[in-house]
């Protein structure tokens, strides 16, 4: 098709794939580019352009990198807020001044918060978990994770607008440079009716969310006291730490590092469980990371079955061995 | 106060999960029925609520009589009542539809929901609730306390948590940390027993557009093997992890 003739069919339409792009501090993480990346392949599919919402930041490079045509930038005071309603009516604005028929969000804690509203409110038929493009445009049916990441479903989207929640890498990164467009948005918002007082983070560690790699232990480790070799082993491959549930049970390290079904999903590029048997709702939440290993002294642990490389052995043995291989090989490879 | 928790009937945890009529419904042949585990931890914090403030609990669930011994378990952990919306559960926004009915009638202030449910794991009619009944509405909850009509609570956020103020009336949408996994009650006899005579009322649905269809399930495709490696020889995991699945 020639690229005028195109272009008019878009212009006739002037539908848009709207994508949120949360940042912080000004910076965008792996899963908002992650979204955008998406949204470009999504937006090329239906033939129409790729608009980006996000706020609070003048940086705009990576969007630009990753596919975005349009950017909006809010700066509403009242987007202060906690209160992921007004962050709804935000988005909301945007979907009916770009006329987006497809909106789509990451599934970080922001996103997963915010989406349903938004969908609420526009009427739109809802996907969450969504983990490719869509298999069909009419009748528009798209496949997700269901059952805690054990079956997938494939969902039809009824309405002329839809909302979909992109699993977390999923998708993956794609870059796509393109000149945007960026343009101040400030619709008129209400003031957010929940307050923030504080906020803690653990600052300076990598987070289940955005880690690439996740070391994960179990009771096969016997004691809190032996947790050093896990954070080493996590340090050297610059991953986040984990945790099966009877070890937060026990106290010996945080719920905030609790994998599996009713704590933090994991789906990372790879997962490696030392001393976890791999209990079936441990695999249910860590099931969607890409490659997993196993260290486990007992051959018959289900969770050699999950993974995709094992070592049969003791923990204490090997895994300062693997901590001094990886050395090795990032001293080769560096 | 007067406090709605929503409960979802969803296969236990270990249930095996297949499907029949063309992989389009679930095979609940076999499969034994749970209140599902997000449940359960805002079910307990309701019963805290009861006890310790004089709240009124109602539970509630969108399905069939199928789920009436989901409903009656949690009248067994100590709910009041119970409500059944008699009608398949068609998707989020039909089943906050329905649940948004209930709460505008019955006056609730409080609206507690797990997170998500471990079957279709959508998470999204605690947010869709809220938004249709224009409540304040908290994600991820790990923590919640009310005082009259104010609310403090604290929410989970990728690599930490956040402590938020705000009014009734509100929908949580919680999980772990709401209460701790221990403090789970399981239901005695004397519950059992008393869950039998507390009222449970079956009221029809209203008509509401269906928004999405589920068409069908598939499994993953089969794993390979594991590839064990010898643990006297850890250099090939490094060697595999880099060549083979290029994840280092």
């Amino acid at each position: 098709m020639a690229k005028d003739q195109r272009q008019t069919t878009k212009d006739q339409n002037k539908m848009s794939v709207l994508v949120f792009a949360e940042s912080s501090e000004g910076k965008f993480k792996k899963s908002a580019l992650e979204v955008v990346s998406y949204g470009k392949e999504l937006a090329s599919q239906m033939q129409t352009n790729l608009v980006v919402i996000t706020a609070f930041t003048e940086d705009t490079t990576e969007l630009s990198k990753h596919g975005a045509e349009k950017i909006l930038i809010g700066k509403s005071a009242n987007l202060k807020t906690a209160d992921a309603s007004i962050w709804a009516d935000f988005i909301v604005a945007a979907s009916n001044q770009e006329n987006a028929n497809i909106i789509v969000f990451d599934s970080s804690a922001n996103g997963t918060y915010v989406a349903p509203m938004v969908a609420a409110k526009l009427q739109a038929g809802f996907a969450s978990n969504v983990v490719t493009t869509p298999n069909s445009i009419a009748p528009f049916t798209i496949k997700r994770k269901a059952f805690s990441n054990k079956v997938f479903n494939f969902t039809e989207i009824k309405t002329d607008k839809k909302v979909i929640g992109l699993a977390k890498n999923s998708f993956g990164l794609k870059e796509n440079p393109t000149e945007s467009t960026v343009v101040e948005f400030t619709p008129e918002l209400n003031e957010g009716k929940i307050k923030l007082d504080t906020v803690e983070k653990s600052s300076g560690k990598v987070t289940i969310a955005d880690a690439d790699i996740v070391v994960s232990g179990g009771r096969g480790l016997k004691g809190p006291e032996n947790w050093g070799m896990i954070e080493e082993l996590a340090d050297v491959l610059g991953a986040a730490t984990a945790c099966s549930k009877p070890v937060s049970d026990l106290d010996w390290r945080p719920h905030s590092e609790h994998v599996g079904q009713t704590g933090k999903p994991v789906a990372a590029n790879l997962y490696i469980a030392i001393g976890i048997s791999g209990a079936i709702q441990h695999l249910a939440g860590i099931n969607s990371s890409k490659v997993k290993v196993v260290i486990n002294t007992d051959p018959e642990a289900p969770f050699f079955k999950a993974a995709d490389y094992g070592i049969v052995g003791d923990a204490f043995e090997v895994v300062p061995k693997l901590i001094e291989k990886l050395k090795e090989f990032k001293a080769q490879n560096a | 106060m007067k406090i709605l928790v929503c409960i979802s009937h969803v296969p236990d945890t270990t249930s095996k999960i297949n499907f029949t009529e063309g992989d389009s419904k679930f095979d609940t042949n076999g499969v034994q029925f749970v209140i599902n585990p997000y449940d359960e931890f805002v079910l307990t914090r309701a019963m805290w609520f009861k006890e310790k403030q004089g709240a009124t609990v109602t539970v509630i669930n969108v399905g069939t009589a199928a789920t009436e011994p989901t409903l009656r378990k949690a009248l067994a952990i100590g709910a009041d009542d119970a409500i059944r919306i008699n009608t398949e559960a068609i998707d989020g926004y039909f089943v906050a539809k329905q649940l948004a009915e209930v709460v505008k009638n019955g006056a609730y202030d409080l609206v507690l929901a797990g997170r998500e449910s471990i079957d279709y794991n959508g998470g999204m009619v605690p947010g869709m609730l809220a938004a249709i009944l224009n409540f304040n509405f908290i994600n991820a909850c790990i923590g919640l306390d009310v005082d009259g009509s104010s609310v403090t609570a604290s929410r989970e956020i990728d690599g930490g948590k956040e402590s938020l103020s705000t009014n009734l009336p509100l929908v949580i949408g919680g999980q772990k940390g709401i209460v701790e996994e221990k403090d789970l009650r399981i239901p005695n006899m004397r519950g059992i027993m008393m869950a039998r005579k507390k009222p449970l009322t079956i009221v029809e649905p209203i008509t509401v557009e269906t928004t999405t269809a589920s068409k069908n399930f598939e499994k993953p495709a089969p794993k390979g093997a594991v590839k064990l490696v010898d643990a006297d020889n850890i250099g090939e995991l490094v060697d595999l992890l880099h060549n083979e699945a290029k994840v280092i």
